[in-house]
C-alpha cells in the first residue's frame, strides 16, 4: 500500500506534523502484540478483577439485564456503534431509535427525545448550553446547580462550557441532604437550575417546589434523573405546575453492563417548544411518495454537517449500540418491571442501611426520604476499611472525602435489586469484624 | 428572473429594507434568497426590544436543505416581528417583499442606511451568485 502511494515508510505519511508536537515513544504502551497475545493478556487482566461484591453506585449502577437484550444488541443488523450515514437506507436502526425516543418520551413525560447523547455528564453539560439558548428571556448564561449534583457531572460541564461564558453557581445542602434556595433580588436574571433527582447522596428533593421557584424567576428547569427511579418517581414533565424543561441522565441503569466506565449513554428529552435547540440527532415518522409509513432523520438543518460552525452543537452523532440496549430493557421490563425494579432497589437499600448503622460509630448523614443509595457518617477514615473490604472481594461504596469533606469520614453505599438478603448479611458481618 | 422592488434598500447578504411612514424599517429577505433557499420549514426571530448592530446576527431561517443566519441590515432596536411567520414560514417563500416581511426596527441612526445597495446594484449582486 506504501508503494501505491509513493511513499518508501509510514512515518512519511505523517511528515506534515511539525517534530515539536510528535511522540517517539508511547510511555507504558509497548510494541505490537499478536491478536493471540493480546486475548491472553486481556483475558489475564481480566481475571484480576475478581467478581466482587459490589455496593458501589455514585452514577452508574449493576442490574440485572435480561439475556434477550443483549442477544438482539449483538445480532449484525444492529451490531453498529454510530449513527448510520445515508441514515435512510437502514430504516430498522431508525425505527429502532424512534422506538427509544418514544419510550424516553414517555417515561420522562417530556414532548420530544433526541436519539441519546455520549454519557450522562456530557449530557448535562449539553442541556446547560442548550439553555442558555433556549432561555431567551436571559441574558446572563448564569446556571444554579446545587453541590448534589454528581461532581464528575459538574467537572465535565465546567469544561465544556468553560469557552462559551456560562457562570456556574453552586448551592448548598442542608441537613437533611435537600439543596437551599438562595435569596435572590426580584429582577436577577437567572437562565437554568439544575436539580438532580435523587441527587448525589440518594436523597429525594422536593422537585415541584424547586421547579416552581426556578420558573417563578424565569428561569428554565433542567432535571437530572435516574431513569431506574421514573419506575416509581414522578417524572420531570410532571414537577411542579409546568414540568421540567430539559431532561438528562445517564441511560447505563437500562441495559448496559458496569465496564471500567464506560462505554454508556446520555439520554435527553425536552418540550417541542425547545426541539430546535436540542442538539444530537432524532429520528421521525413520515410517510414516503406512494404514503407508505418510513422513518428519517429530521430537523438537520441545525445539526453541524449542514450549519457548520452555527450548528446547535458538535454532537452529530449517538451511542446508538447502547440505545439500542437500553430500548430493549425498557421493552422488556415494561412500566410494571421498571416498578418492580425501583422498588426493590429501594428495599435492598433500606436493608443496607439498617443492617450497617446497627455496627459502632456507623450512622445515616442525612434524615431525607433516598432512592437506592444514602451516605453514611463514620467516626474513622472510610479508606482503610475499603482497601479491607476489597482485599475480601467486596467493594464497599464510594469514600466521599475527596469531593465533601465537610462531611468527615462519610461512604456513600448502595444496593440495587442484585444485592441478596445474604450479601448484605455478608458486608455488614466484614464491616462489623473490621470496626471492632 | 427573480424580482427586485426599485424602491427598496437591499445588503449583499440578500436582506432588503423598506421605509416607513412612521420613521420605522422593515426587513426581510429577497426573492432571490428564498429562491436559492427552497422551501422554507422554520423561521427563528429576534425578542422584541432587542438592540442589533449593522450586520449583527438576528434571525435564523432555516429550509429543507439549510440554514441561513439573517443579519441587520442597519443598526437599530426591533419593534416588531411577523409572528404568522412561526406557523405559515412559506409566507417568505411566496410573498417575499409583503406578507413575508421578518420584523420592524427602529434605526439607532439616520445615515446608516446610505451603504445599503440600491435595486440595480443588488440586482448585479444577485446575478453574480
Amino acid at each position: 500500500m506504501l508503494a501505491l502511494l509513493g511513499v518508501r515508510e509510514i512515518d512519511a505519511l505523517f511528515d506534515e506534523i511539525p517534530d515539536a508536537l510528535r511522540v517517539s515513544q508511547l510511555q507504558g504502551v509497548g510494541p505490537g502484540l499478536s491478536e493471540l497475545e493480546i486475548m491472553q493478556l486481556m483475558r489475564a487482566r481480566a481475571n484480576c478483577d475478581g467478581a466482587p461484591l459490589c455496593f458501589l453506585g455514585a452514577g452508574a449502577y449493576e442490574h440485572h439485564i435480561p439475556a434477550p437484550v443483549w442477544s438482539t444488541v449483538t445480532r449484525g443488523e444492529f451490531y453498529s456503534a454510530y449513527t448510520p450515514y445515508q441514515a435512510e437506507a437502514s430504516q430498522g436502526t431508525l425505527q429502532s431509535i424512534y422506538e427509544y425516543q418514544s419510550m424516553m418520551v414517555s417515561l420522562t413525560a417530556m414532548q420530544a427525545s433526541n436519539a441519546s447523547l455520549y454519557d450522562g455528564a456530557t449530557a448535562l453539560s449539553e442541556a446547560c448550553l442548550m439553555a442558555v439558548r433556549a432561555n431567551r428571556r436571559s441574558q446572563s448564561a448564569r446556571i444554579l446547580w446545587p453541590r448534589s449534583v454528581h461532581p464528575h457531572y459538574r467537572q465535565v460541564a465546567q469544561t465544556t462550557a468553560a469557552g462559551q461564558g456560562l457562570q456556574f453557581e453552586t448551592l448548598d445542602y442542608d441537613r437533611s441532604g435537600h439543596c437551599v434556595l438562595p435569596e435572590l433580588a426580584a429582577d436577577a436574571d437567572l437562565t437554568a437550575l439544575v436539580i438532580a433527582q435523587p441527587n448525589f447522596f440518594g436523597v429525594l428533593e422536593d422537585v415541584h417546589a424547586l421547579t416552581d421557584w426556578a420558573h417563578a424567576r424565569g428561569a428554565l428547569v433542567i432535571a437530572l434523573v435516574n431513569p431506574t427511579s421514573l419506575g416509581v418517581l414522578s417524572p420531570p414533565g410532571q414537577w411542579g405546575s409546568a414540568g421540567a424543561d430539559i431532561v438528562v441522565g445517564e441511560g447505563q441503569p437500562l441495559g448496559c453492563p458496569l465496564s471500567s466506565g464506560g462505554p454508556y449513554f446520555g439520554f435527553m428529552t425536552t418540550r417541542l417548544q425547545f426541539v430546535r435547540q436540542m442538539p444530537g440527532r432524532i429520528a421521525g415518522r413520515t410517510l414516503d411518495l406512494d404514503g407508505r409509513p418510513g422513518f428519517t432523520l429530521t430537523l438537520q438543518a441545525r445539526e453541524q454537517h449542514i450549519r457548520r460552525a452555527k450548528a446547535t452543537s458538535n454532537i452529530c452523532t449517538n451511542q446508538g449500540l447502547l440505545m439500542m440496549a437500553g430500548t430493549l430493557y425498557l421493552a422488556l421490563m415494561g412500566a410494571q418491571g421498571l416498578e418492580r425494579v425501583a422498588l426493590t432497589c429501594m428495599a435492598r437499600t433500606q436493608e443496607l442501611v439498617q443492617a450497617l448503622c446497627a455496627l459502632p460509630g456507623v450512622r445515616l448523614a442525612f434524615s431525607a426520604p433516598r432512592f437506592h443509595e444514602a451516605v453514611l457518617l463514620f467516626d474513622r477514615p472510610i479508606a482503610p476499611f475499603l482497601q479491607a473490604l476489597a482485599a475480601q472481594g467486596i467493594i464497599g461504596g464510594l469514600d466521599l472525602s475527596v469531593h465533601y469533606p465537610e462531611l468527615g469520614p462519610a461512604l456513600l453505599v448502595c444496593a440495587t435489586e442484585t444485592r441478596t438478603g445474604a450479601d448484605i448479611e455478608r458486608y455488614a458481618r466484614a464491616l462489623g469484624e473490621l470496626l471492632t | 428572473m427573480s424580482k427586485i422592488p426599485q424602491e427598496l434598500k437591499y445588503t449583499r447578504t440578500h436582506e432588503w429594507l423598506r421605509s416607513l411612514p412612521d420613521g420605522n424599517v422593515e426587513i426581510g429577505i429577497s426573492d432571490h434568497a428564498q429562491e436559492e433557499l427552497g422551501d422554507l420549514v422554520f423561521i427563528e426571530l429576534p425578542q422584541v426590544g432587542r438592540r442589533l448592530t449593522a450586520g449583527e446576527a438576528c434571525a435564523v431561517i432555516e429550509s429543507v436543505k439549510a440554514a441561513s443566519d439573517i443579519y441587520a441590515p442597519i443598526a437599530g432596536t426591533v419593534v416588531a416581528t411577523n409572528e404568522q411567520l412561526a406557523q405559515s414560514p412559506e409566507l417568505v417563500n411566496h410573498d417575499p417583499y409583503g406578507n413575508g416581511w421578518l420584523m420592524r426596527l427602529k434605526p439607532a441612526q439616520a445615515s446608516d442606511q446610505e451603504a445599503l445597495l440600491s435595486a440595480e446594484a443588488y440586482g448585479a449582486v444577485a446575478e453574480a451568485g
